[in-house]
């Protein structure tokens, strides 16, 4: 490994180091304020390092890593995220009963995982960004579990996402094992060892389905999705955004990578099993969120349609021509972005609100009614980030909208359009309940002041959802880049 | 730049007025009215300029900057005669609305005006956005403040009407949205460029299946809007719920834009699928006109009647666009015009009684006329503007399509004349029912017009009186227009 190699880790090792300093940090003094800014900061820094090398020579570095221009934008969205964890974070846990300086080295561990994710070309780093994220998650998710305040689900939620995401790590080792069989290879570029045509053995495909059923666990994709409503619920917050956001956009990003890689009857099979998952997430996320009572639950099931409709873009890139696929990966990047950025700002809200009321994230819909009057700034929010995902335009989702319609219909996918048409149609009426909720006449009294900090960080948030949505022409540019 | 002076102006004043609505509601008032005069200096500007060079151009370009250059979409914004009447048909019922809302609208007024002054600014966009990225981000924008005021401000059952209303809008367009990108697909593959502009894809060859497909995914948009039989369930109930000013605003605009739509985009669009669909859609014409007409006779609750009455009205709207013909075209602008304000002040004057009354039930009425007789006369002369009075506005629309139609598709027209028998029983029940006989229940607190009511429902009076004896006013501005739509609608 040379100097440029090294050089261009620099935002892994920054991220690494953050947990190290802070487990130095937490034995000589223990600071909840100082932990979050070192976090903060580390990440900020490893997000700019990352985003700045943006258009630098794609780096192999040892077999493992590839840092090209696609993990450099998706490793900035995923570090801008976790920043977003940390600082929404420091409220929350600021009011819990529970010590609170260890989220952030789990946090970082986390961090440091999807960051390895997004880089990996090789199955082997794969498996170890993925455990190091989940297995950080594992502890995330329980984080309140001998807290006072909230015990039944959170404790559910930490078990439940261990041992499933246990069993899906399995599956996509032995997927892994069967393709290495086949192959005699780690590497996810298969093309280049045995020279394509002859991709049709058993071994692979199977491999291959197996790995797809790993994955689709992380994914939330339906039938495997199970697990989704309850840890959502269950876990604080904070963390539960990180799931939604940066899980799912270090996840996604490997599988990408891997279609790019993928072809002949591999491919066709991927597709196919994709596609299918892409129809019962729509239909079932959609239809599940419906009659939810609490935010975080539908926030969950509202997160499975959204994966279901980010893998319109995936099945797009049936092997017919450059030009299409280009686009499809264009938009599932876009769709994946816009999505973090509207995602974090529901949770943001949520977890603020946690901070001063753990009702607002255990409770019903009901603790939110009045809160427009009462709370403009967070109710306001709240309505962006609903809009959004809504896919209204002016915010960030309708392009993520716009770039799935555009990709189903120049790849002619109209099954899959209709059911998102269909989806979406049924998504408003869940979004536009919470909505409703915010503008009900107040019942309860919540005249609690924001901090400057938490009032900064919804700003920001709201910010990025309405800039991505009004001028969009940087992120495309950005995006084109990455995945040229 | 008076177009973005009329946009900026309304949406200005919207956020002043959230500003000063929790200190006072009246400087919120004040500085809604405000903005929508200045808005007005902005429009009658335009108007004379517009007018100035009617014989040479067609369009007033305002601007034409890049916005997402990716696709080749642009923030191009320009006016025919057909917009400009349209947004000044906006503007008027934004004063009248503005009126009605004065002493009806009593809490959270900051947030209502603000709401009320985006939906205003939203349509003047629809009427204006030539490209079509920006037609569908006004279409869809100018919903959410609607959807507010009807959540918010609205009657007994007004959370499940506004829900209905957003999910049958946002899930129709949709399917626009999803026509509109494989029309520029369509045209990227035929010129190897990108772009969302009116102009360049009214260029576009749609002959063929596809464009039938496209074009039925913006009819449905349209139709939706409009809107016509069997997909206006969404209308009764969202123009019940929503207070009078939304009430004004959704029957006397919100309509107008899918009326606009099919005027706009279908036929140059889609010049042979329209062509070809015309039969059908005429049949859904007719079909609207006598079934609502029909089911607004059984009504009790007024604005629900009210409500049903515009359907009918549309209806004649979608026979005048499908008959595609110089007559019916001006006709249908005419309609549109004249509906906009006889519906205006239907849905004033019950708001007016239902804040005297408390109630919107015919049968509760009665006996009106004796103790509140300018009200009565009144609403006397938008029952007949309604029924289509030579002499009013709404005449003048309806004979023009029936003209028109007769000339395209005689049974379409002869069906559709029925309503000239039955649009009189559905006005005149309001009356008999509303204002004759004897008064049910103790009425005499009721009072009669004041000076505010009477500016807002004289304002209504005379434009409808002006358009009924003085139609050329609306005329020579569309005529043009009119004509080269017609000609890109033509095809070849």
């Amino acid at each position: 490994m040379n100097w440029v190699e090294l050089a261009s880790l620099i935002p892994l090792l920054l991220v690494a180091s953050i947990s190290v300093i802070l487990l130095l940090l937490i034995a000589f003094a223990r600071s909840h304020k100082l932990t979050c800014w070192v976090t903060c900061i580390g990440f900020a820094l490893a997000a700019f390092w990352a985003f700045s090398q943006m258009g630098d020579t794609p780096q192999q570095v040892t077999p493992l890593l590839i840092i090209d221009d696609f993990s450099r934008l998706l490793g900035a969205v995923v570090l801008l995220v976790s920043l977003a964890c940390a600082w929404m974070a420091y409220a929350y846990l600021e009011t819990a009963d529970e010590i609170c300086e260890e989220y952030y080295i789990l946090l970082s561990l986390a961090a440091l995982g999807a960051c390895v994710l997004v880089s990996s070309n090789h199955f082997a780093s794969m498996f170890i960004g993925l455990e190091l994220m989940s297995v950080s998650l594992f502890a995330m998710v329980g984080y309140m579990a001998h807290s006072k305040q909230q015990v039944s689900m959170t404790l559910e939620a930490g078990v439940k996402y261990m041992v499933l995401s246990g069993v899906s790590s399995s599956f996509l080792l032995f997927g892994v094992a069967l393709i290495y069989a086949y192959a005699g290879t780690l590497t996810i570029d298969l093309k280049v060892i045995s020279g394509g045509p002859h991709l049709q053995s058993g071994y692979l495909v199977v491999g291959a389905a197996l790995m797809l059923v790993g994955v689709a666990f992380k994914m939330s994709w339906v039938p495997f999705h199970m697990w989704t409503p309850d840890v959502y619920q269950g876990a604080p917050a904070p963390v539960t955004g990180f799931l939604a956001a940066a899980v799912k956009v270090a996840v996604f990003a490997f599988v990408m990578r891997w279609l790019m890689m993928a072809q002949g009857e591999y491919l066709n099979g991927l597709l196919l099993g994709l596609t299918l998952m892409a129809v019962l997430s729509m239909i079932m996320g959609n239809l599940l969120a419906l009659r939810q009572s609490n935010l975080k639950r539908l926030l969950g099931y509202s997160s499975i349609a959204h994966m279901g409709y980010l893998i319109v873009t995936l099945a797009a890139t049936a092997p017919d021509g450059a030009a299409a696929l280009s686009t499809a990966l264009e938009g599932a990047a876009i769709y994946l972005i816009t999505y973090a950025c509207m995602t974090m700002l529901a949770f943001a809200v949520i977890s603020q609100l946690a901070a001063k009321d753990r009702r607002f994230e255990s409770g019903t819909l009901m603790d939110y009614e009045g809160l427009l009057f009462q709370q403009p700034l967070l109710a306001g929010s709240l309505i962006l980030a609903m809009l959004a995902l809504a896919g209204m335009p002016l915010t960030a989702g309708f392009i993520g909208k716009y770039y799935l319609v555009l990709v189903a219909v120049d790849s002619q996918l109209w099954m899959l359009l209709g059911l998102l048409v269909l989806g979406s149609s049924l998504g408003l009426y869940y979004y536009l309940r919470v909505i409703l909720v915010l503008c009900k006449p107040p019942v309860s009294d919540h005249h609690w002041v924001l901090g400057t900090n938490e009032k900064l960080l919804l700003m920001l948030l709201m910010l990025a959802t309405l800039w991505l949505g009004i001028y969009p022409t940087p992120l495309i540019e950005w995006v084109q880049f990455a995945i040229a | 730049m008076q177009l973005l002076g009329i946009i900026i102006s309304l949406l200005g004043g919207g956020v002043l007025a959230l500003m000063t609505g929790h200190r006072s509601p009246v400087a919120s008032r004040w500085l809604s009215l405000a903005s929508l005069l200045v808005a007005s200096m902005f429009y009658t500007s335009l108007w004379l300029d517009s007018t100035h060079s009617l014989s040479t151009s067609l369009w007033t370009m305002h601007t034409d900057w890049p916005w997402i250059e990716r696709f080749g979409i642009h923030l191009l914004l320009a006016t025919d005669g057909l917009s400009l009447v349209l947004i000044g048909l906006t503007l008027v019922l934004g004063y009248v609305a503005l009126l009605s809302a004065w002493h009806e609208i009593n809490h959270r007024c900051g947030l209502f005006y603000l709401n009320f002054l985006f939906t205003l600014a939203g349509v003047v966009g629809v009427f204006s956005a030539l490209d079509l990225f920006l037609f569908f981000v006004f279409w869809e924008v100018m919903l959410v403040p609607m959807f507010l005021i009807i959540a918010i401000w609205g009657h007994e059952n007004r959370r499940f009407a506004a829900t209905k209303f957003f999910i049958y809008t946002q899930a129709s367009s949709l399917l626009m949205l999803a026509a509109m990108v494989g029309l520029v697909l369509l045209n990227q593959q035929q010129t190897g460029l990108w772009s969302f502009s009116w102009f360049t894809l009214t260029q576009t060859d749609t002959s063929g299946s596809m464009g039938m497909w496209l074009m039925l995914g913006f009819y449905v948009a349209f139709l939706v809007k409009l809107p016509g039989l069997p997909v206006h369930n969404w209308l009764p109930d969202a123009h019940t719920q929503a207070p009078t000013p939304g009430s004004i605003l959704l029957a006397g605009i919100l309509l107008k834009t899918g009326a606009y739509g099919l005027l706009r985009f279908v036929w140059p669009l889609f010049p042979d699928a329209a062509l070809a669909f015309a039969p059908i859609a005429m049949g859904l014409g007719v079909l609207s006109v006598l079934y609502a007409a029909k089911l607004a006779f059984a009504q009790n609750d007024l604005k629900r009647l009210i409500a049903y009455t515009s359907i009918s009205h549309m209806g004649f709207v979608s026979l005048g666009i499908f008959a595609w013909n110089h007559l019916s075209l001006q006709g249908t602008v005419m309609q549109m015009v004249g509906h906009g304000l006889s519906s205006a002040g239907l849905f004033a004057i019950a708001g007016l009684l239902q804040q005297r009354l408390h109630t919107r039930a015919l049968d509760q009425m009665g006996g009106l006329w004796a103790l509140m007789p300018k009200l009565a006369t009144l609403s006397m002369v938008f029952a007949l503007a309604t029924l289509g009075l030579p002499g009013l506005a709404n005449f003048i629309g309806e004979f023009m399509i029936l003209l028109g139609v007769f000339q395209i598709e005689p049974w379409a027209a002869s069906l559709a004349a029925l309503a000239m028998i039955l649009a009189p029983v559905y006005a005149l029940v309001i009356m008999q029912k509303g204002f004759f006989g004897m008064a049910v229940g103790d009425k005499t607190k009721a009072l009669d017009l004041n000076a505010r009511e009477l500016l807002m429902l004289g304002l209504l009076v005379v434009s409808l009186v002006l358009l009924g004896f003085w139609p050329n006013l609306i005329f020579t501005v569309t005529a043009a227009p009119v004509d080269s739509l017609m000609h890109l609608g033509k095809g070849g």
